[in-house]
């Protein structure tokens, strides 16, 4: 079912579970491209990008500055179309950015029930489905706590809630601990994997961290830059839970260190 | 799913403890200023300001500087009439009638303002046609629509909300604008992946996120209100109108009473400024500090 024209999304996500249920995956990218128009024309970011994320599959999505990760992100979330393919998604996927984007007019709490408001989750059940999810990120009690009286690693946390609140089979990550100090990102990349293996979502987390790539995923796709292309692909085999220093994880993030760094070298050459 | 074999329960007690100390360590607890820097720091300075003032109205008088009450009346003449007025009950009369005015004058602009501003933020011709003409009768003072709106209105209160509405919706609306037009992406961005698109962004993300400058347009609004409405009691001062602020300092320059005239000013003043620091500053602080926009000094 290639298609070369993108589908509004809603309409190609309620085709996909209609005619068979529950879809076998959570999101199917197929032969996606991408072009800006740029000073020299049109500059081609995205190249035949074809990807599946299975039901629960925790995927990371690694690459040098400029291969496009970003883009390919906002493609699959539904806020830009592809300039070829077609992304297919089941439901609409939630999204995480790099900065938290809770909004500061509302308490922490509010936030979620606003997601659960716009799903349309009835008044009486917010409240109460805004405790559980901020239990769940192991925020108890800062329902009623303004955005900027929360630290860094609270506000991400409920910035994962309030993704959570969506209720999607699918998770959307655009570097979210990028800006985060060590330990804490180490944190939450336990609370991540936890979280993850509780809700049973899947998972496509953007960054060029390669030992965070390691660490979280179960598959770890390298992206080429210029334009971007899928490289390279590994299955992590290392149970979890990993540690960002486990010696398994050093060692295989070292092999694609030197793949990606390889990647990089192909540009300087010309 | 390969999920299953993750998290033994040791390791997340483990975890619990070690997020609970950084959250502890991080979170920067709010503190309340004491009543007593309060004062010291923020009414002192402007008490001071104003005795400074008084003394040299005083010094001014009392050294003869100036000596002629039909020029400047001393601190303690204004300080007569003012209680003369309240004796007579008349003082809160003067003051209601500009009140009322300005207070009536301002909710109308609001209610034609704000539907304004969101029309010229979106629509992008009227933004295009609309906002310089906004910003140019921003500049344009008030007291030249008095002429005019006598000779269309003529001398009644219509004429006077007129005059008010032309000073202050500009303003009520040049602030929506701003706000809207300074609001993050990002939380555009947030709230489309949230679902709230077409009207419901507008209600649930692009108008709370640009209530800050929407407030500080309310503000600038009630000033303007406040101006134009002088303005045009001074002008347009009739019998059949009652006596507001603007018309006493107009009967007091006719009589060249200059101890009313001052009572005027300073009612004037005074109304201006109390309903700006009873209203207007304490809702903008209200904003800002839910936000932690509001940095203490």
């Amino acid at each position: 079912m290639t298609m070369t024209t993108p589908l509004a999304q809603a309409a190609t996500t309620a085709a996909a579970t209609a005619n068979t249920g529950a879809t076998a995956w959570a999101a199917r990218i197929e032969h996606v491209s991408k072009s800006f128009p740029g000073p020299a024309g049109q500059q081609l970011v995205l190249d035949d990008i074809s990807l599946d994320i299975a039901p629960g599959e925790f995927i990371t999505l690694l690459g040098a500055s400029g291969c496009g990760k970003s883009t390919l992100l906002n493609l699959v979330a539904g806020l830009d179309r592809p300039t070829a393919g077609s992304v297919t998604t089941d439901g609409r996927p939630a999204l995480m950015f790099q900065e938290h984007a809770l909004f500061p007019w509302l308490t922490a709490g509010r936030n979620i029930e606003l997601a659960l408001r716009l799903r349309g989750v009835p008044r009486g059940r917010r409240r109460e489905r805004a405790e559980e999810l901020l239990e769940l990120v192991r925020l108890k009690g800062v329902h009623g706590k303004r955005v900027h009286e929360l630290s860094g690693g609270m506000r991400q946390r409920v910035a994962l809630a309030r993704a959570l609140a969506q209720d999607s089979r699918l998770l959307l990550m655009d570097e979210p601990f990028a800006a985060l100090d060590a330990i804490t990102r180490d944190v939450l990349h336990d609370e991540l994997t936890r979280v993850w293996a509780e809700t049973g979502v899947s998972v496509l987390f953007v960054t060029h961290n390669v030992r965070e790539a390691v660490r979280l995923a179960q598959r770890v796709v390298l992206l080429s830059s210029r334009p971007g292309r899928i490289a390279r692909q590994w299955t992590v085999g290392i149970p979890q839970p990993r540690r960002i220093e486990d010696a398994a994880v050093a060692k295989l993030s070292a092999e694609i260190t030197e793949e990606l760094r390889g990647e990089i070298r192909r540009h300087g050459r010309h | 799913m390969a999920a299953t074999d993750t998290a033994p329960r040791a390791d997340d007690g483990d975890l619990a403890g070690l997020e609970a100390g950084l959250d502890a360590l991080e979170a920067s607890p709010t503190v309340r200023t004491p009543l007593r820097r309060l004062l010291t720091d923020k009414m002192l300075p402007p008490v001071l300001a104003l005795t400074l003032v008084l003394a040299v109205w005083q010094a001014l008088v009392s050294f003869r500087m100036v000596d002629d009450p039909a020029r400047l009346p001393a601190p303690a003449d204004v300080w007569y009439v003012l209680h003369d007025a309240w004796l007579q009950g008349t003082l809160l009369g003067y003051i209601w009638t500009s009140v009322s005015r300005g207070l009536l004058g301002f909710l109308l602009a609001l209610a034609l303002g704000t539907p304004l501003g969101l029309l010229v933020a979106r629509v992008r011709f009227l933004r295009a046609a609309v906002r310089p003409v906004l910003s140019g009768l921003q500049s344009l003072p008030s007291v030249a629509w008095v002429p005019p709106a006598v000779i269309w209105l003529g001398l009644n209160n219509r004429m006077m909300y007129a005059v008010v509405l032309l000073g202050a919706v500009p303003s009520i609306a040049n602030g929506l604008v701003s706000g809207i037009d300074q609001v993050p992406p990002l939380y555009l961005r947030a709230g489309r992946t949230l679902g709230a698109t077409g009207l419901k962004g507008t209600w649930h993300i692009t108008l709370p996120a640009a209530l800050p400058g929407y407030v500080a347009g309310l503000k600038q609004g009630w000033a303007f209100s406040w101006r134009s409405l002088m303005a045009a009691e001074i002008i347009a001062s009739s019998p059949d109108l009652g006596i507001g602020l603007g018309q006493l300092l107009e009967y007091g320059r006719n009589a060249s009473d200059m101890a009313m005239v001052f009572e005027a000013i300073v009612l004037v003043l005074t109304v201006g400024v109390a309903i700006d620091l009873l209203v207007f500053s304490p809702l903008e602080r209200r904003v800002l500090r839910s936000r932690g926009l509001l940095v203490k000094g």
